[in-house]
């Protein structure tokens, strides 16, 4: 079963939520995810042209009190 | 730079206000977490911004700005939003961000090399620029 590693990018603006994202990504495993939690509304449709650029898939997407939460698949 | 390579997102830095400064950052971050290579070319006033006494020090905004302009900045930066050069510095770390010098503005500002601060690479003249441009994108800042 693939692990889960929780990024918390709440309170982060624009481009922190995808740099943090870009940088954190390295440091999973392929297959694994990376769940990131983010309160900037701007990141809803970075994170689905990250996911596509990258080739890292956008396999969740919820919001929950204001809380984005993104989970993507390492390629 | 070959074909097969990704062309670089390529952009002029002119202005050396923090609100421009501060898009360009912005952007070139952007860039890194996509894995697209930047290549920067200070000319003028943005490279008067990267003196290394200077970088850190804080820049005006556009005229445009005006006071209600000036009250939002501050509240970005209350709210934690980091300066330019540390958004360049985070850049740097996570992706490709070439960043040089226009040698015609170091002669303009009468400045050397080692007046500036460690993020500017080296320096380019107009033809270097476009050579290492390729075929990307050029944006004036």
């Amino acid at each position: 079963m693939a692990s889960t590693t929780i990024l918390d990018a709440r309170g982060l603006k624009c481009p922190m939520p995808i740099v943090k994202t870009a940088q954190q990504i390295k440091a999973v495993t392929r297959g694994d995810l990376l769940e990131v939690l983010s309160t900037d509304p701007g990141s809803v449709a970075d994170f689905a042209a990250w996911s596509r650029s990258t080739g890292n898939e956008l396999v969740g997407q919820s919001v929950e009190d204001g809380v984005y939460h993104f989970v993507l698949r390492r390629k | 730079m070959s074909d097969e390579e990704e062309q670089p997102i390529n952009l002029v830095l002119f202005s050396g206000t923090d609100d421009k400064l501060q898009a360009a950052a912005v952007l070139t971050a952007g860039a890194a977490a996509l894995g697209k290579p930047v290549h920067i070319f200070l000319q003028y006033w943005a490279l008067d911004a990267f003196r290394a006494d200077r970088i850190d020090k804080p820049l005006p905004l556009a005229p445009e700005a005006g006071e209600a302009g000036q009250q939002a900045v501050d509240r970005m930066r209350v709210a934690g939003q980091q300066s330019w050069s540390q958004t360049l510095r985070v850049a740097k770390e996570l992706g490709e961000v070439d960043i040089q010098a226009c040698s015609l503005s170091m002669d303009v500002l009468g400045i050397s090399s080692d007046e500036l601060d460690p993020l500017v690479d080296g320096v380019e003249g107009v033809a270097a620029f476009y050579v290492n441009a390729g075929t990307g994108q050029v944006v004036f800042i």
